[in-house]
């Protein structure tokens, strides 16, 4: 996962980037056998212990998803801390440090 | 009210579970996914699980920026961002698609009401954003025409 965070006067612009295979459920594999859905359910970022994100996803999410958004009150030289979890009880987190 | 040993110590006991459960809540915020929003088949269905009893109006104060063509509907970039105060949450909707929730983001006091993600639409849609504000719904949609489309195989 990639996350760019930069603070821009008062508020922190963040961009992320998940490498996810954000599989629907609806495929079928060769064998005409339905491909199990996996994708991300829900990210959330924190900052400070404050959640600044939290978005709930579904299968209709691109592959490897790409996520934006802003917050106010965050400053250069801080942590921001990115977490998702998938349908299959996969997480991951990453900290980024705002620019 | 009297109350024995055995009673006392079985109340402490779910006294302190649910405790332990409500210190916990905040944590567990990666776990309060919508299921029954993200499955339903139709858009009212979607809807209605996701804001149930709320009014919905059409807003010009929604900015829904998304491609009038979609070359290829396995990635359709949007964003959607609001002047409407009091903002707690954003969602994403595609009519045409076979579960019409594709994201819903909940917004915090600290949340700039403007974000952006890329979906999927499987066909030609209407893409529909809803702002919750205030227990209102805001509404901005508009067709997004899909030249290939993103749930293939």
């Amino acid at each position: 996962m990639k996350v760019k965070a930069k603070q821009s006067g008062e508020i922190v612009k963040v961009k992320m980037l998940i490498s996810h295979i954000m599989e629907t459920g609806r495929r079928k594999d060769d064998a005409g056998k339905l491909i199990p859905g996996h994708y991300i359910t829900e990210v959330v970022a924190r900052y400070q212990d404050k959640i600044v994100f939290h978005v709930e996803t579904g299968s209709a999410v691109s592959k490897d998803p790409y996520l934006a958004f802003a917050f106010k009150g965050g400053l250069a030289g801080n942590k921001l801390t990115v977490s998702w979890v998938d349908n299959q009880g996969n997480t991951e987190t990453t900290d980024a440090v705002i620019k | 009210m009297s109350m024995n040993r055995r009673e006392f110590f079985s109340r402490l006991g779910k006294t302190l579970a649910f405790a332990t459960i409500c210190a916990s809540l905040p944590r567990a915020v990666l776990a309060s996914w919508n299921k029954e929003a993200f499955a339903a088949e139709a858009l009212d269905q979607a809807i209605a699980a996701r804001y149930p009893g709320l009014a919905i109006e059409d807003s010009d104060a929604v900015k829904l920026k998304a491609p009038t063509i979609a070359e290829n509907g396995s990635v359709v970039p949007i964003s959607v961002s609001t002047s409407l105060e009091g903002v707690t949450s954003i969602s994403v909707f595609v009519e045409k698609n076979p579960a019409p929730l594709a994201a819903s983001f909940h917004l915090s006091p600290l949340s700039i009401a403007d974000v952006s993600i890329r979906i999927r639409m499987g066909e030609t849609s209407q893409l529909i954003t809803l702002v919750e504000s205030q227990g209102k719904l805001y509404r901005a949609q508009q067709e997004v025409k899909v030249t290939i489309g993103g749930c293939g195989g």
